[in-house]
This record gives C-alpha cells, sequence and structure tokens, in this order.
C-alpha cells in the first residue's frame, strides 16, 4: 500500500544538475530500507524553480527539497521517509511559510512566495504528473475534453464559438485570437488538411514550451487532435527543436501511448475519426519559429519565410490549409473545453484572457518559470515572485518577449503584464521570456547582444533583415567602443525604423525592437557613450579606465606580478599605478587585490 | 480503447493513486514515527491507517503522513488527527485494530473515540 509519493523533477533544468543520479539513488536507498512498497517513486516535469534543482517534493506533506545531493538522498530516506522526519536544513524555505505553517508542516511548496500566487493552467500537470505515464494524465481528467467531443459530435462550430468566448489568444508571441484563426482554418476546404504545432521555441532565456512537453505532452496531444476533429484535419505534425531531446523523447512516447489506447490513429475512441501526430525536429534555426517558415521547413525545404497572404489557414502546409498554434496555446484549450469558456475569460484583463507562463531570468533570485493570471503587474512578478534583485542591487529594467521585445524601465514596473498594457509601451509578452537587468547592465551591450543575435539568425533572404540588422550591430558596436557621434543616434534610430518596415517576416519586422525600446528609456546612456566616452554601468570594456586608488594601496606587488601586460608599476609599500595605455583590461589586477583599491572607472 | 466508459474507468482508478500529491485535504492523521514511536509499533499502525483511508475510499477527506517524536514516548505510538477549527485529537498506544476503529469512527462519523485519547490514558 503506496502511502507517499516522491516526486523528482526530470526536466531540462534538473536532469543537468543531477537529478536522474538522484532518482537512481533513491530507488536504491529506499528498497534497501524496504520502503519500495510504501512510497512511489515518480520522476515527474518542470517544477519551475529551476535554479534551486535538483527538486525533490514529498507528497502528502508537500515537503518541498531544493538542491538535492547525493548524500543528502540517505538522510531524506533514513530520517524522513522512514522515521518522518523532515530534514529541515534542505527545505526550500524563503520564510514566506511561517505564519500559515502548522507544527508538524515545513514549508510546504504552496506557502512559498514563488507558488502562492501562481495560478497553473498551461503547466497544470507539471511537476504532478509522471509525462511518460498516460493514465497519470488521464486521472487529471486527460483526454475527457476529446472522448466528450467526439463521443457527442459537438458541431465544430460550437468548438470555435467557445474558443473565441474564452479570449484565449496565441501564446507564442502575436497574440491573435485562437478561436479566429480555427475558424479561418474551418472555413478552407480541401481533400487534405492539416493541424501544427510550433514547438520551435528560439527565444532566449524562454523555455515554457519545452517544460509543457517535457512535463505534460499529452495535453497537446489531445489539443491538436481536437484542433485536427474542429478544422477537418486528420494528420498534425510537432516542429519541436532537436536542441530538446528530453521533450522530443516524452513526446514519442506519448505518441505511442496515446496510438496503443486508441487515442491518436484510425477510428479514435470507436467513433471513426481519424487522425494521426509526427515529429518535425527542426535544426534550431530561430527563423523557423515564424509560421511560414516552420511549414516550409516541414515540407523538407530550408527553413525560409514567405509573403502572407495566402495564409497558412488557406495555403499552409504542403499547399493545403493548416493551423499552427504554440505549445502553451494548446496547452490551455483542453482545459477551457472541459471548464468553460467562461471560467478561462474569468482570469486575466478585459482584453487578455487567463494566465501566461513567464520564464524569469538575469538577475533574480528565483530563476525558473512562473505562470500567472494576465494583468498581473511586473512588480509583483519580480519581487514577490522571483524573490527581487539577488545581492541588494538595484532593478534597472526588463526585458520581454527576448529579441523580438522591449525593455521596461524601473519607472514603470508598474505597468500590469498583458497584451495592451505591453505594447502601450514599446514592449511586447512575446512569448514570455522576461530578463531582468539591474543596475551593473548597460542597455547599449544589451541591445547590442539581442542584435547579434538576430544578426547571426536572419535567414538571408530580405534585404533589409540581412543587410540592416547587421549595419544596426555595427552601429551598437562603433557606440559601445567609444568611437560613435550623436549623429550615429540618429542615424541608427532610422536605419531601425526602416528594417521594421521593410522586412518580410516577424523576424526582422521585430529585430530592432530591443534597440527602438532602449533608446527610447535610456536615451542618456546612448549619450553618455558617445558624448562623455563612459559606459555609466561599467560593462563596455572599452570605455573603461583601470585606477589605483592611491589611499587604499599598500604597495603589496601582488596586482604588478599578476598584470599580462606589464601595465602596472610602483615600489614595494608604495601606491602602484596603472598605464591605461598598457593595460588590457582584463581584471586580473582587481581580482587579485587584498584591499579593494583597484577600481573601473 | 473504444469509449467513453472505458476512459472514464481509467481516470476513476487512477484518481485515487494521483490525488495523494494534490496535498493536505480536512483532516490530517499524523503518525509519531521516531525511533520510539517505530520500536512501539509504529509502523503497522500507519500502516493500518494508510490501508483503512483507501478502502473506505476517505481519500479526499483525510490525509495520513507521519512526524518525529512528539515528546510523551512512554504513550506510543501516538497518533495525532488535526482539523481545521477544531482542537486536535491524540491517540495514546495505538495499534493496528485500535487505528481501524478511529478510520470508522472519527474520521468517517466525526465521533471521536475517546476511549483511545491522551485524556482517558492518564485518569
Amino acid at each position: 500500500m503506496i502511502r507517499s509519493h516522491v516526486l523528482i523533477c526530470g526536466g531540462t533544468g534538473c536532469t543537468s544538475s543531477g537529478s536522474q543520479n538522484i532518482r537512481a539513488h533513491l530507488e536504491k536507498e529506499l528498497e534497501a530500507k524496504g520502503l519500495a512498497e510504501e512510497i512511489k517513486v515518480v520522476q515527474t516535469g518542470c517544477f519551475g524553480l529551476c535554479a534551486l534543482g535538483p527538486i525533490m517534493i514529498v507528497y502528502p506533506e508537500g515537503t518541498f527539497y531544493s538542491r538535492v545531493t547525493d548524500e543528502d538522498v540517505t538522510e531524506i530516506v533514513e530520517e524522513h521517509l522512514l522515521k518522518g522526519r523532515v530534514v529541515e536544513r534542505l527545505v526550500y524555505n524563503d520564510g514566506a511559510g511561517k505564519e500559515v505553517v502548522e507544527e508538524h508542516v515545513a514549508s510546504s511548496l504552496n506557502d512559498t512566495n514563488f507558488y502562492r500566487s501562481q495560478k497553473r493552467v498551461a503547466l497544470r500537470n507539471c511537476g504532478v504528473i509522471n509525462p511518460e505515464v498516460i493514465d497519470e494524465y488521464i486521472a487529471r481528467d486527460g483526454y475527457m475534453a476529446l472522448a466528450k467531443i467526439l463521443t457527442e459530435k459537438t458541431e465544430p462550430a460550437q468548438i470555435v464559438d467557445t474558443l473565441l468566448a474564452s479570449g484565449l489568444r496565441g501564446r507564442g508571441g502575436a497574440g491573435f485570437p485562437t478561436g479566429l484563426k480555427w475558424k479561418f482554418a474551418m472555413g478552407y476546404h480541401d481533400d487534405q488538411k492539416y493541424v501544427a504545432c510550433n514547438a520551435d521555441e528560439g527565444d532566449p532565456g524562454a523555455f515554457m514550451d519545452r517544460s509543457i512537453l517535457e512535463g505534460d505532452p499529452h495535453a497537446v496531444l489531445e489539443a491538436m487532435t481536437i484542433a485536427g476533429y474542429t478544422v477537418g484535419a486528420t494528420q498534425g505534425y510537432i516542429y519541436v527543436r532537436a536542441e530538446y531531446p528530453i521533450a522530443v523523447q516524452r513526446l514519442r512516447i506519448a505518441i505511442n501511448q496515446a496510438r496503443e489506447y486508441g487515442l491518436l490513429g484510425d477510428d479514435i475512441l470507436g467513433t471513426g475519426f481519424k487522425f494521426d501526430i509526427d515529429l518535425r525536429l527542426g535544426a534550431g534555426a530561430f527563423v523557423c519559429g515564424e509560421e511560414t517558415a516552420l511549414m516550409t521547413s516541414i515540407e523538407g525545404n530550408r527553413g525560409e519565410p514567405r509573403p502572407r497572404p495566402p495564409f497558412p489557414a488557406e495555403k499552409g502546409l504542403f499547399g493545403k490549409p493548416s493551423l499552427l498554434n504554440n505549445v502553451e496555446t494548446y496547452a490551455n484549450i483542453p482545459q477551457i473545453l472541459l471548464n468553460g469558456a467562461d471560467w478561462f475569460a474569468s482570469m486575466g484583463t478585459e482584453k487578455s484572457k487567463g494566465t501566461k507562463v513567464f520564464a524569469l531570468g538575469g538577475k533574480i533570485t528565483n530563476t525558473g518559470l512562473v505562470e500567472v493570471p494576465m494583468g498581473m503587474p511586473l512588480r509583483q512578478v519580480i519581487e514577490e515572485i522571483g524573490g527581487g534583485i539577488p545581492g541588494g542591487k538595484k532593478f534597472k529594467a526588463a526585458q520581454t518577449g527576448g529579441p523580438s521585445g522591449g525593455c521596461i524601465p524601473a519607472s514603470l514596473i508598474d505597468t500590469p503584464l498583458d497584451y495592451e498594457s505591453m505594447a502601450a509601451i514599446g514592449s511586447i509578452v512575446g512569448s514570455g521570456g522576461l530578463i531582468v537587468m539591474d543596475e551593473t547592465d548597460c542597455m547599449v551591450d544589451i541591445a547590442k547582444f539581442f542584435l547579434e543575435f538576430t544578426v547571426e539568425e536572419s535567414c538571408g533572404k530580405c534585404a533589409p533583415c540581412r543587410i540592416g540588422t547587421k549595419r544596426i550591430y555595427e552601429m551598437l558596436e562603433k557606440i559601445t567602443e567609444g568611437k560613435g557621434t550623436l549623429e550615429d543616434i540618429d542615424t541608427l534610430e532610422d536605419l531601425c525604423n526602416h528594417v521594421k518596415t521593410n522586412s518580410l517576416c516577424g523576424l526582422g519586422q521585430t529585430a530592432p525592437n530591443p534597440v527602438l525600446s532602449t533608446l527610447k528609456y535610456f536615451r542618456d546612456e546612448y549619450i553618455a557613450h558617445v558624448v562623455d566616452k563612459t559606459c555609466p554601468a561599467g560593462v563596455c570594456k572599452s570605455l573603461l579606465k583601470y585606477v589605483i586608488d592611491p589611499d587604499k594601496c599598500r604597495g603589496c606587488t601582488a596586482c604588478a606580478r599578476v598584470c599580462p601586460a606589464g601595465a602596472i608599476s610602483g615600489k614595494v609599500r608604495e601606491p602602484h599605478v596603472i598605464d591605461t595605455l598598457k593595460c588590457i583590461k582584463c581584471g586580473a589586477c582587481i581580482e587579485k587585490c587584498k584591499f579593494d583599491a583597484i577600481y573601473k572607472k | 480503447m473504444k469509449t467513453l466508459a472505458e476512459l472514464q474507468a481509467i481516470r476513476d482508478s487512477m484518481k485515487d493513486k494521483v490525488s495523494l500529491r494534490e496535498g493536505m485535504s480536512g483532516m490530517r492523521v499524523v503518525v509519531g514515527m521516531a525511533t520510539c514511536g517505530i520500536a512501539a509499533g509504529a509502523r503497522p499502525v500507519l500502516s493500518a491507517f494508510v490501508e483503512e483511508v483507501s478502502n473506505q475510499g476517505l481519500g479526499d477527506k483525510a490525509t495520513v503522513t507521519q512526524t518525529g517524536c512528539i515528546g510523551i514516548c512512554q504513550y506510543e505510538p501516538v497518533v495525532e488527527i488535526f482539523e481545521a477549527g477544531k482542537e486536535k485529537v491524540t491517540y495514546v498506544k495505538m495499534t493496528a485494530d485500535k487505528a481501524r476503529r478511529v478510520v470508522e469512527e472519527h474520521i468517517k462519523n466525526g465521533k471521536v473515540v475517546t476511549e483511545y485519547t491522551i485524556g482517558a490514558a492518564q485518569n
């Protein structure tokens, strides 16, 4: 008789911090202690708090162990699982749970600041079920929406109406109403139609789609099958990055299990409805996240976009009417159909309904994945859920929407995270990447970082993007090297607007956004680079000078000995000086100095 | 799988197995499982609670869990039952049989088995 479940995260984050070994060790220890019959070990998808992995949760108590090591496993088995004494030193505790925790329950997962304000819809099964066991998905009402629709022969138009009424919008970035997309795809007739899933998640820092595929793959399969029934398609494709090996493997397992259960294939649930799903692996080109490039790639051609119209609903995959949605969008759909449009529409704001998953990264305490109702102020996500900026530093800005998005400066930290509010301040919700920056980040450098990415990823088909992004990057490089002029800033802005309006696809149309939004909110920083020739955040190497404070220097000679360029001179027990002409700004002297006498200015 | 009924059957049989992960529900039955408790026979008591709660289908009403030493070792095995808004009930010198009666009377029907409580033992 099973009395306790031990959940171990098998997502990519925790797997790379060693959760597979922990699981093997745990199973061995349980066997040795004769607890194998009482305690079940379950591998799950991502819990969201990736910075604290490997993560282990013991139910029914809900005890949340973080950064578990191999040695800790022995102690957890001996103390907690055998004797019932929670191993306090390993319990994640952010101090939030204290007042609600009763005497015997040490910090349950749901009492932490990180989880308390979250609302999990798309991630509802991530970190709860074993993604490799279809029965666990079914236990959580999995495939119920599909089964009801098929057996009750629900009118496709009615499904579309439910989606329209729910207000669900595409979670991949563009925020197009999902119901409308389905309606368009339904409206075109042909002998063959397709349903596709965009799992080519490419924004640096965003990993919600990966987590859903790894933690709850069946939700995507179920939603795609419903989509097939609704628009009249019999074949689905999931375009997933080959760099997501765990997601690919779990999808394969899930597809096979669904086929075995008769939930995919010919004659699904005995209703005569036929639908199957195959995987197509992407080679990692960012542009393939763009819908027309993605479809071209599935067809076996080089991933390049083409002009729209015709839109995929009319001429998509193999020239046939096709429906394409993002992973997170699909993950919401079975829930909407089970709980009704009103339930979904009750969350979020007037025009942005439901929840959104954000990937928190950068200068933030709780790096990880969070799902919150649309419209939650950025401040709450960063300060409460994210645990603020580490090291007592000050919040400077947040970049939303990755390389296609913009930045939100500290003065706008109370902006609600929804489609309209983000657009109003020149940023986007995008796919949900949220990179936090503190006072030590240079905004020009950040813009340069994203442009470097888009230059690499531009497919080269159209000139504005191929040449424009490269020229933008070169101008940013010039500015960060202290060679820019005020005129360059104006030219830069003009060029950005030109690339934005003239590029063929979303990649080029959004690539200048990081530059435009930093120019809008941090223009003074650009000016400091070109006029004063300084980098206020102390990042841009060419503009920095290494200086020794003569009051603090004791003349120990440590810096002079470590300097690879021989740029430091001085007598023993007398203040040293750095020859800025010889200095290569490597920073070795700062690390070596015991008296904090060397600084950058 | 050919029907909705078959799918529902799988769901219902699996639901109990996964519900453990939804966290604490209703009453919390806490069995003292420190060295003293285990030595006094807490393990069969814990198993009896887990089994009986599951057999009677009370999984959504009570959660069985364990804890360390409660501090009254002479009364082990000790079982405490917590319920929101109510005084906690402490059962002492428990056995598997007593456990089954507590499930039946206290957890299922809400009637404290006074004769097993610490109050009765001290008098």
